[in-house]
């Protein structure tokens, strides 16, 4: 009798934990697809708001898609030699190494960003540019990369596959690109979708480093709900969540993947 | 030189690029970040001023305050919720947890915007409470808002990690302490919870750090609510006060570090914010 107490009162936390996650995510859908959430419903649905954000905000999704491709191809080209020389190379300095690149995402993103401003906003090219913006995203999701990526180097026993291929004649070179990286790649996949989930949807930094002229996909639904009616923020909302929730979607099943390679 | 030695050495010439690029644009800007932060007129003293200052005190005070609350509370609900879906299978389960977990995808000024739908001026909360008492209750753009929409941004993270580590418990371990005749409470606090620890102390960690240096909500709900990291936004566009937001930002960000340093030499796992 105690213990379907106990199920039942289990079962209700949860269900409430549940709808207060998911509650706030239709009220936003449904209020992007009526035509006035004041009156509510009745007032009828509309793509009306959705159309309208589109008209005035479709420059930052493109931004916003463009930065995130930057930022992976970055986060490509230095985090998986990066990850690969932290797996071979172990040592008290290895992981020194892998402590510091770690920092940008201990560290709050307003304090780097201040930084970044305090260094660089003095070079006006820069500071204007999107690359500006690009640089914060690139420090703040490398470590991403690197760990994903490092996770997976460390459970295939790289050192057995490689001292193979050197039997064999193999080059350094030949081995990294040929015997390294299609081993390591579900980690790569992994970190690659985590990468640009992340710069979709970054913001603490974003804020700081964006200019007028370089609004991103989060600067401008922060814009839309400070001067915006409730309808065209939530249409704005709806917008992103049909962007980033594909891209969860495929990061947990990706996750999942590099995981079981790990196991 | 032999080839052992040759290789681990072009393996770490390999790390080389990131690490240029991270001294180029964190590194250095962080020095220049505590050299500002020292340029004011106190010098050194600003990074005292958190605790010398009445208002900045305030301000870490509370923000200290807000981040444990919201901690112990999502570690609350999600140790109920973590251990009750990973322990019971029924139809839509799958469907509840994938519900779950979708908030972990939005950022925090999204969150800061759900949590105005759910308890904001036109928010259900209030049009519900208008029914049913005639009082519209409204306590998005507060501290109240802020606590709403850390939890909201913390909860699905620390259900996925306990879930994860609930699943590797070893349940012959349980049976024999029931069998030792140990009562259900028992059997959570001398068995279950002891072996969740090092969960629930690094996800702890991280929802308290991510709290702390969290901007996005607070910033959506109103930039006026006394937390530090809209203490430091407003002395710097605001106030031109740049040596003083510098000073405060490298006391919160050596604050959230410690305590993600902290959690993971107790808890031993990777452990690191996000968000």
């Amino acid at each position: 009798m105690r213990k379907l107490l106990r199920y039942w009162l289990q079962l209700a936390v949860t269900l409430a934990v549940c709808a207060f996650l998911v509650v706030p995510v239709v009220l936003s859908i449904l209020a992007g697809i009526t035509e006035n959430f004041f009156v509510g419903l009745k007032s009828g649905f509309t793509l009306r708001w959705v159309i309208e954000v589109w008209n005035l905000y479709s420059a930052t999704i493109w931004r916003s898609i463009g930065i995130a491709l930057a930022c992976l191809a970055a986060t490509l080209i230095l985090g998986v030699p990066a990850a690969y020389a932290l797996a071979r190379a172990q040592s008290r300095f290895t992981r020194w190494i892998e402590e510091l690149l770690t920092l940008p995402i201990a560290v709050p993103g307003l304090a780097t960003a201040l930084a970044l401003i305090l260094l660089y906003g003095g070079w006006r090219d820069f500071r204007a540019s999107w690359l500006f913006i690009l640089v914060g995203h690139v420090l703040f999701t490398l470590p991403f990369m690197v760990r994903s990526v490092l996770a997976v180097m460390m459970a295939v026993d790289l050192k057995t596959l490689e001292e193979a291929a050197a039997s064999l004649g193999a080059s350094f070179r030949q081995r990294f690109l040929s015997v390294v990286l299609p081993n390591v790649r579900p980690g790569i996949v992994a970190g690659s979708l985590m990468v640009v989930t992340l710069s979709m949807g970054e913001f603490n930094l974003t804020w700081m480093l964006h200019t007028p002229l370089t609004k991103t996909l989060p600067v401008g639904l922060a814009d839309s709900y400070a001067s915006m009616r409730l309808e065209l923020g939530s249409a704005y909302t709806l917008i992103f969540l049909v962007m980033i929730v594909p891209l969860l979607v495929s990061l947990q099943w990706a996750a999942a993947r590099a995981e079981r390679r790990g196991a | 030189m032999d080839p052992v030695a040759r290789d681990r050495r072009r393996a770490l010439a390999l790390a080389v690029p990131a690490l240029a690029v991270f001294a180029a644009f964190w590194l250095l800007p962080m020095a220049r970040l505590v050299q500002v932060g020292a340029s004011g007129p106190d010098g050194i003293a600003a990074y005292f001023a958190v605790v010398t200052n009445a208002n900045y005190f305030r301000s870490l005070a509370s923000t200290v305050a807000l981040s444990a609350g919201v901690s112990v509370v999502t570690l609350a609900l999600s140790l109920i919720t973590g251990i009750f879906l990973q322990r019971n299978r029924f139809s839509g389960r799958d469907v509840l947890i994938s519900l779950m977990t979708l908030p972990l995808a939005f950022p925090g000024v999204v969150v800061g915007f759900l949590v105005i739908l759910l308890v904001g001026r036109q928010g259900l909360a209030g049009d519900v409470t208008t029914r049913l008492f005639d009082e519209k209750v409204v306590l998005a753009y507060g501290m109240a808002g802020l606590f709403i929409g850390y939890l909201y941004f913390s909860i699905p993270r620390v259900i996925l990690t306990i879930m994860a580590s609930v699943e590797k418990l070893d349940p012959a371990l349980e049976e024999a302490a029931r069998s030792l005749g140990a009562s259900t409470w028992q059997v959570l606090r001398d068995v279950i919870l002891p072996a969740l620890t090092p969960a629930i102390i690094s996800s702890g960690a991280i929802c308290f750090a991510t709290s702390m240096g969290a901007f996005g909500t607070a910033f959506t709900l109103a930039t006026q609510i006394n937390v530090l990291p809209l203490t430091i936004y407003n002395e710097f566009t605001n106030y031109a006060n740049f040596s003083m937001a510098a000073s405060l930002s490298i006391v919160l960000g050596i604050i959230t570090w410690a305590a993600l340093a902290a959690a993971r030499s107790l808890a031993g796992a990777g452990v690191a914010a996000a968000g």
